[in-house]
């Protein structure tokens, strides 16, 4: 079954088109990514399919409701899903217990709070004011209020924004574990490497259209595009692109006695693919 | 899951989040300074500057009372949450809660608790400061604590609702309190409640009596002060049937446009 199901969504504020014709389909237990640049229309996006935003035209099925619909049914479906907003800034003047008991007692079926707290890795936090928390910890402790309810579905808008290489690794492990527990994750981020360790698709989005959707290492023709080989000769580096490039490795270790000075086989990384597709280079 | 079982109730969660408000509250120094002490300071400047005796029995400390009384209605309702709620909702934690089931109601019970608590709390200081230093006398009689009561739950809840329709006023968080406080200021002066009511020009008084304060402020003089100085009153009266029925019309107007107008985040 398909969690998420759009059709024809359509969005314009004023004069601009926000989003201009999205169809998306995200299925159970899948990891998706939208990418794009700033205005690109990602928040406007997810926010309709969060029931923040409502879409001028288009079909939005998200878990089988229209999250525009309001009233009871919409309690039951908000009950299901988890929604981590790109930032928020309370007073804080609770503590990160507190804050995620509180906030269990929202939802029919929440998760055990120290084992939230765990999760997201607070555990020496537990009791602090959230005032003093850092960045990166507030932002786990907005992870954590986002999974509190067990949520079927949960929404990460650019949620590593500000991590540490350390954090941002740690953030993706608890993200990795939600999925083995069967949890569908739509994320928007800036981060290409994130996309890339986390989604199982990605859909890359620009002036309100989607350009493609595909496996991180299929996007734009990633799998197949010609890779460089790179070496030094003379100590000049020399470059060839090829389709081949084991062949040309074979063609340089018959040239050279012992080792290929400075050998490197270069993919277009995710960011290559991204920048191009997007216009950038 | 356990998808059958159902989700808490609009109460509960209210009276929960009536306990989280008022936890918040206590945490916020300034927050309990501005709305604890500030009565009693204002309290003892103007019982120290007037020492008139406005008829017999009747201290001006024990007119200001009344009035202070009827302002902290309006203080810790309608100016305290028209101030926090924009703040609220710029900060995003409005649109946090918007994510999860909780029910709007649940919110706003959460507010009418903690409006009523830091009320009763706030009335029982200024009461004992004002026994103790300014020689202020309580009613004697079980009836005017009969009109005590209903005129703090209906003030603060009509308050409450208030200043929840009033939030969608400001257009930020940080400029709330310079939209807000002006209004409450100018009730304040018109509402009798730093000076006599009926000293006040005819068109001042027929301003204020459109506005709940000038009734709370009315009604709580009928509280505490002697039921001779009713006819000092512009109706000769403490018009108390009136005033319940005005501020119940507040109350109702109150909700419908709170409910009407309350939006989660800016856009």
């Amino acid at each position: 079954m398909n969690v998420i199901e759009v059709q024809g969504l359509h969005k314009s504020y004023a004069d601009t088109k926000a989003v201009d014709g999205i169809d998306l389909t995200i299925s159970k237990g899948e990891i998706f990514a939208l990418l794009g640049p700033n205005g690109a229309g990602k928040t406007t996006t997810v926010e309709i399919l969060e029931g923040f935003r409502k879409a001028d035209s288009g079909s939005i099925s998200v878990l089988g409701f229209d999250p525009a619909k309001r009233g009871v049914q919409s309690r039951i479906w908000r009950n299901r899903i988890g929604i981590v907003l790109q930032s928020t800034a309370d007073a804080g003047d609770l503590t990160v217990f507190e804050t995620l008991s509180h906030f269990a007692k929202y939802y029919s079926a929440a998760r055990d709070v120290e084992e939230v707290i765990n999760s997201v890795g607070l555990d020496e936090k537990r009791g602090a004011l959230i005032r003093t928390l850092s960045g990166g910890q507030r932002r786990r402790l907005d992870v954590g209020l986002g999974i509190i309810g067990s949520p079927e579905l949960l929404f990460l808008d650019e949620p590593t924004t500000g991590f540490d290489p350390e954090a941002r690794r740690a953030f993706w492990a608890l993200i990795q574990s939600l999925r083995e527990g069967g949890t569908t994750i739509l994320l928007t981020t800036h981060y290409l490497d994130e996309a890339e360790a986390l989604a199982d698709r990605v859909a890359v989005i620009t002036r309100g259209k989607i350009l493609e959707v595909s496996t991180p290492t299929q996007l734009g023709g990633r799998a197949s595009a010609q890779a460089r080989v790179q070496w030094k000769s003379n100590g000049v580096i020399q470059e060839e692109l090829s389709d081949n490039p084991t062949e040309v490795v074979r063609r340089l270790a018959a040239q050279f006695p012992d080792e290929i000075p400075e050998l490197q086989v270069l993919r277009p990384s995710l960011e290559d693919i991204y920048l191009s597709m997007i216009g950038e280079k | 899951m356990s998808a059958h079982k159902s989700l808490p109730t609009t109460i509960a969660l209210g009276v929960a989040r009536g306990g989280l408000e008022i936890r918040q509250f206590m945490r916020q120094r300034e927050s309990v300074v501005f709305t604890l002490a500030f009565p009693i300071i204002l309290l003892a400047i103007f019982g120290s500057v007037f020492k008139t005796t406005l008829a017999e029995g009747v201290t001006f400390s024990q007119y200001f009372v009344a009035g202070m009384i009827a302002s902290g209605l309006v203080n810790t309702g309608f100016q305290q949450l028209a101030i926090i709620i924009p703040m609220e909702r710029e900060f995003g934690s409005l649109k946090r809660l918007r994510g999860t089931p909780m029910h709007v109601a649940s919110y706003f019970i959460g507010k009418s608790i903690l409006v009523f608590v830091s009320m009763t709390i706030q009335v029982i200081l200024l009461l004992a400061a004002g026994i103790i230093f300014f020689g202020v006398e309580l009613p004697t009689n079980p009836y005017k604590w009969l009109t005590f009561t209903w005129l703090i739950i209906l003030g603060s809840a009509a308050s409450t609702a208030l200043g929840i329709a009033f939030a969608a006023v400001p257009k930020s968080g940080r400029g709330a309190s310079a939209v807000v406080s002006p209004v409450v200021i100018i009730l304040q002066f018109f509402s009798g409640v730093f000076f006599v009511f009926t000293d006040l020009p005819g068109w001042m008084q027929q301003v204020a009596a459109i506005f709940p304060l000038k009734w709370m402020t009315q009604g709580m003089r009928s509280v505490f002060l002697p039921d001779s100085f009713a006819a000092r009153e512009v109706a000769g009266s403490w018009e108390t049937e009136r005033t319940f029925v005005i501020l119940l019309a507040w109350l109702i107007a109150g909700i419908f446009f709170a409910v009407r107008t309350f939006k989660w985040s800016r856009d």
